[in-house]
């Protein structure tokens, strides 16, 4: 069973991160360079931590299966980024940033983490502005906000619609830094696939060149895996589609714990399915609810017919209804759930059936159609060069799709797994956002691990590790993690099957989609329960990997991956089964309100569920973590 | 657009797509017939679909690089029709769809070609040289956590748009992929302009065009003979205004050096 010490200081809420920088261990600046740590991964908070950690004198490793860090799924993001800077004299505080996202995330995440990273959210906007990221501003030069759900401030700062750009580009040029004046070594095409334990502690890595298919060992002190969400688990999402699992799944594999794996955030404003044919859902960034407004025909009859024939008075702006406080500014899991009940009663629109409408005429009677374009207007390119559609002369047609993922895995508040040495940033560690993340919160989160949490808390490891006290790569860990590697190669080159990866891929995904998505049962998971183990069993014996492994081979890339995201998905399944409540992005349809809306079970579930792996085929052990709440009353979450 | 076909016609094209095992291996085009396909596919899923078909009848899949399918982050890079991203304005090979093709139509496709740019197999080449021109110099040196008060330096609106519409670019390549000298200008140009217009960019300004454009000369780009075929391709659209701004900068640089040297080291980190 897992020690899960969470490590939270003592003390007033608001001064915990700065009594715990004091209190920490440091390692001494002559010392540091003795040390080698490996970061996985270059997105936001890859990046980012790699950079100031060789900053600080470090040596830095940095693997991505990327051609370049600028690549990352981080550079995606569109909307923003928050922060509470009160540029907006808008009465917005560190303390009601800290509220909203712990409300927010349906009141699962720790205070202490979720108070630290709205401590923090300043500092980053300082340091992007420093680094050259073009926010956008006011005529007077100084720095323009927006609003995002779940907060009734504007405290977003963004870059047109391409602020994880601007924010990667920015991480990205101090990477660049470091790695030019020989401070981090930079390893692009290189894919980690297996994490070697030590001892018990996390000391190396296993990488695959896709380019060349070497299999190369790499030790370290410590290790960070700052790998990104596991989202494409169901397959169509609006994840870049070589978004994957495979390093947190092979650290889980090795004993670092998943924590709540159920956690999936479903985002309200996507570009509907097209076809069978589609490999992803493109977002249409949550700033676009500052001036869109979604509705739904009152009348069932109406569902089919052109939005512009629907008349004012027959249709129904749901949200504006029933979150009146909120209105279309309401959560994205409430926004997403509140669109699918409509689309469930008959009054979707579109063929499908499948689709609200995200409409933006009063905003263009308001400011313009030139004052639309100025703030939307490359979201409605891409709106129409997908669609074909016009969004300045009919409403978007828009519904959910998964988009982010809470749950990853376990850390403590030093950001650290586990499994000592192992380090887990971004969004593949569980921390902050509890059942469900506000818009704009995830560049912050990993922002804030990378560049001001990390360069903290690493040091408390590595002061109790003497210097190069790391064992050598010729070790026999390092040996068998390898031969890991090169067999399941071997397997999946060898497979007599016929199907493509692809096709296990969109199997799975439809799976997860139906008996895991907006809405869950008992008997649905159940039911996955059963399937997804028949479906790995399937594609082990009929899967066809053709080609060889010792050049760019991209199905067995993304063998590789399906492989994990079927283990995964039955994970994600069996967590959602054991967690018998609503909240947040997990909605059981056995536990909701009268008016549909989530109902927690704070008696049975204030906890974290952090599964632990038992070997194969053995049904892995649920720890539990529970959530105390010391400053904060767990209520009802409302935004009526 | 070449064509636009309507909605819910499924077409038949053929997609006559370069082939090469790797950088030694010869190279050559070979056709794949596809049928039924729907004008909302995307180009890309069309490649899915002729792989899936490779694949499950003993071939080898075409190789080619993508992730994000959006348009932001620079990795698909493909010449279509002897346009680097094909017949689409402003817009990345990701983005562009079937309807702007026709029935019947043969689609020719092949990697970016560069000699900076070296072939890795298929559809798929090396870009790490972008890379390397941002290790040089494409940064503002500032440490994490030094960093002042964000609005304590104001930038006028119209200099922080500016800078914005240079920042846009994603990377891709199609600049030196459509320019027949195979020049980088356009993209050394938009970062050097990105940063070169803030206020924030100013200390290092003459020591970053300088390494940037060493870097790029020797890692083989050829020069701009100012045909702006760059432009016209790029995704993001980026102007051609910025190699001007570029040109500026680096002779600015060039003769304030020679009267107070600047280093072109890359250095700065430590
Ligand atoms: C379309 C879209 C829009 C979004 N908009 C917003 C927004 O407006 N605001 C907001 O706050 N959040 C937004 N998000 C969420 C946010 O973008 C992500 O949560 C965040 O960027 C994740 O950053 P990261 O650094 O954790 O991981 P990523 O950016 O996903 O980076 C992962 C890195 O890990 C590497 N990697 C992964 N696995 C391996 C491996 N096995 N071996 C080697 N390298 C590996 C990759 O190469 C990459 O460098 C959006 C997400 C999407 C999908
Ligand atoms: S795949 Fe990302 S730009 Fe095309």
């Amino acid at each position: 069973m897992a020690k899960l010490d969470s490590k939270i200081p003592s003390g007033p809420l608001a001064d915990k991160w700065r009594r715990h920088k004091a209190d920490i261990r440091l390692v001494n600046p002559a010392n540091k360079r003795k040390y080698e740590v490996i970061v996985v991964g270059a997105g936001l908070a890859g990046s980012s931590a790699a950079a100031t950690l060789a900053e600080l004198g470090y040596r830095v490793k940095c693997f991505v299966f990327h051609d370049s860090p600028r690549r990352a799924h981080s550079i995606a993001a569109q909307g923003g980024i928050n922060a509470a800077k009160n540029y907006q004299n808008d009465g917005d505080s560190v303390h009601r940033l800290f509220y909203d996202t712990l409300k927010g995330g349906d009141y699962r995440a720790r205070e202490a983490n979720v108070h630290r990273l709205a401590e923090v959210s300043v500092n980053i906007i300082d340091q992007c502005v420093a680094q050259g990221v073009p926010f956008a501003r006011e005529y007077g030069g100084l720095l323009a906000n927006r609003s995002f759900g779940g907060a009734q401030v504007s405290r977003t700062f963004y870059a047109r619609g391409q602020t994880g750009q601007q924010l990667l580009l920015g991480a990205y040029s101090a990477l660049s830094r470091t790695v030019g004046a020989g401070l981090v070594e930079l390893h692009t095409h290189s894919e980690m696939l297996d994490l070697v334990v030590v001892g018990g502690h996390a000391k190396g890595v296993i990488i695959r060149h896709l380019i060349t298919g070497e299999i190369t060992r790499h030790s370290a002190d410590a290790v960070i895996l700052a790998t990104g969400g596991y989202g494409n688990v169901f397959n169509l999402s609006t994840y870049a589609r070589q978004s994957n699992a495979t390093a947190i799944w092979r650290a889980y594999k090795r004993g670092a714990c998943l924590a709540n794996p159920c956690y999936t955030q479903i985002h309200p404003t996507c570009i509907p399915v097209s076809g069978e044919h589609q490999s992803k859902l493109t977002l249409m960034s949550e700033s676009l609810r500052n001036d869109g407004r979604i509705w739904v025909p009152k009348k069932k009859e109406d569902a089919k017919k052109s939005p512009n024939d629907i008349p004012e008075a027959d249709r129904d702006y749901f949200l504006e209804r029933i979150y009146p406080s909120f209105g279309n500014l309401c959560p994205r899991d409430v926004a997403s759930r509140a669109a699918k009940r409509m689309c469930d009663e008959g009054r979707g629109a579109g063929e499908s059936g499948l689709g609200v409408y995200l409409d933006f005429s009063d905003a263009i009677r308001r400011l313009g159609e030139s004052g639309v374009r100025e703030r939307y207007g490359n979201l409605f390119d891409i709106y129409h060069e997908i669609t074909a559609e016009s969004a300045y002369r009919t409403p978007m047609r828009i519904y959910p799709a998964v988009h982010y993922t809470m749950g990853g895995l376990w850390v403590d508040y030093n950001l650290m797994s586990n499994l000592p040495g192992l380090f887990v940033l971004g969004e593949a560690n569980f921390s902050d956002h509890g059942a469900n993340r506000l818009g704009a919160s995830a560049l912050m989160q990993g922002l804030a691990d990378g560049y001001f949490v990390i360069p903290y808390t690493i040091g408390d490891y590595l002061a109790q590790q003497p210097p190069s006290s790391r064992p050598g790569p010729d070790s026999a860990e390092f040996r068998q993690a390898e031969e890991n590697v090169t067999a399941m190669t071997r397997r999946f080159l060898a497979s007599p099957g016929k199907e493509p990866v692809s096709h296990f891929h969109k199997r799975l995904g439809k799976l997860m989609w139906e008996y895991c998505g907006m809405a869950r049962t008992r008997q649905g998971l159940e039911t996955a329960l059963q399937k997804i183990p028949a479906l790995r069993e399937e594609f082990w014996a009929s899967v066809r990997v053709p080609g060889s492994a010792d050049t760019l081979n991209q199905s067995l890339e993304q063998a590789g991956r399906v492989a994990d995201f079927i283990e995964l998905g039955e994970l994600l399944c069996r967590d959602a089964l054991m967690r018998e409540e609503s909240c947040g992005g997990h909605f059981r349809e056995e536990h909701q309100h009268p008016d549909g809306e989530c109902r927690r079970d704070d008696a049975n579930f204030a906890h974290v569920a952090a599964w632990e792996y038992q070997g194969e085929g053995r049904t892995p052990l649920r720890n539990t973590e529970p959530l105390n709440y010391e400053f904060t009353k767990m209520s009802v979450r409302s935004y009526k | 657009m070449a064509a636009s076909t309507p909605s819910k016609q499924l077409l038949s094209v053929t997609l006559r797509v370069w082939r090469q095992a790797g950088p030694q291996e010869p190279g050559r085009f070979v056709d794949y017939p596809a049928a039924g396909v729907s004008p909302d596919m995307s180009f890309l899923e069309l490649l899915d679909m002729v792989n899936d078909g490779l694949t499950k009848t003993g071939g080898e899949p075409i190789a080619f690089a993508h992730d994000c399918r959006e348009g932001i982050c620079g990795t698909c890079s493909c010449t279509i029709n002897g346009k680097p991203h094909g017949p689409g304005k402003g817009i990345a090979t990701c983005q562009l769809y079937l309807r702007s093709f026709a029935d019947g139509d043969t689609i020719v496709v092949e990697p970016f070609r560069a000699r900076a740019f070296p072939l890795v197999k298929d559809l798929v080449t090396d870009r790490a040289a972008f890379d390397q021109i941002q290790q040089a110099g494409g940064f503002i040196s500032v440490r994490t956590g030094a960093a002042p008060d964000a609005n304590t330096l104001p930038v006028p609106k119209a200099d922080a748009d500016l800078a914005m519409d240079a920042a846009a670019c994603i990377g891709c390549g199609a600049c030196v992929a459509a320019c027949k000298n195979a020049s980088a200008m356009l993209f050394v140009a938009a970062k050097v302009s990105h940063l070169g217009l803030l206020p924030q960019g100013q200390p290092e300004r003459d020591r970053r065009v300088l390494a940037m454009v060493q870097t790029m000369d020797a890692a083989g780009f050829g020069n701009c003979t100012n045909q702006y075929e760059c432009s016209a391709v790029c995704p993001k659209l980026i102007s051609q205004d910025f190699i001007a701004r570029l040109n500026r900068d680096y002779l600015t640089a060039t003769v304030r050096a020679a009267f107070r040297p600047t280093s072109a080291g890359g250095g700065g980190a430590g």
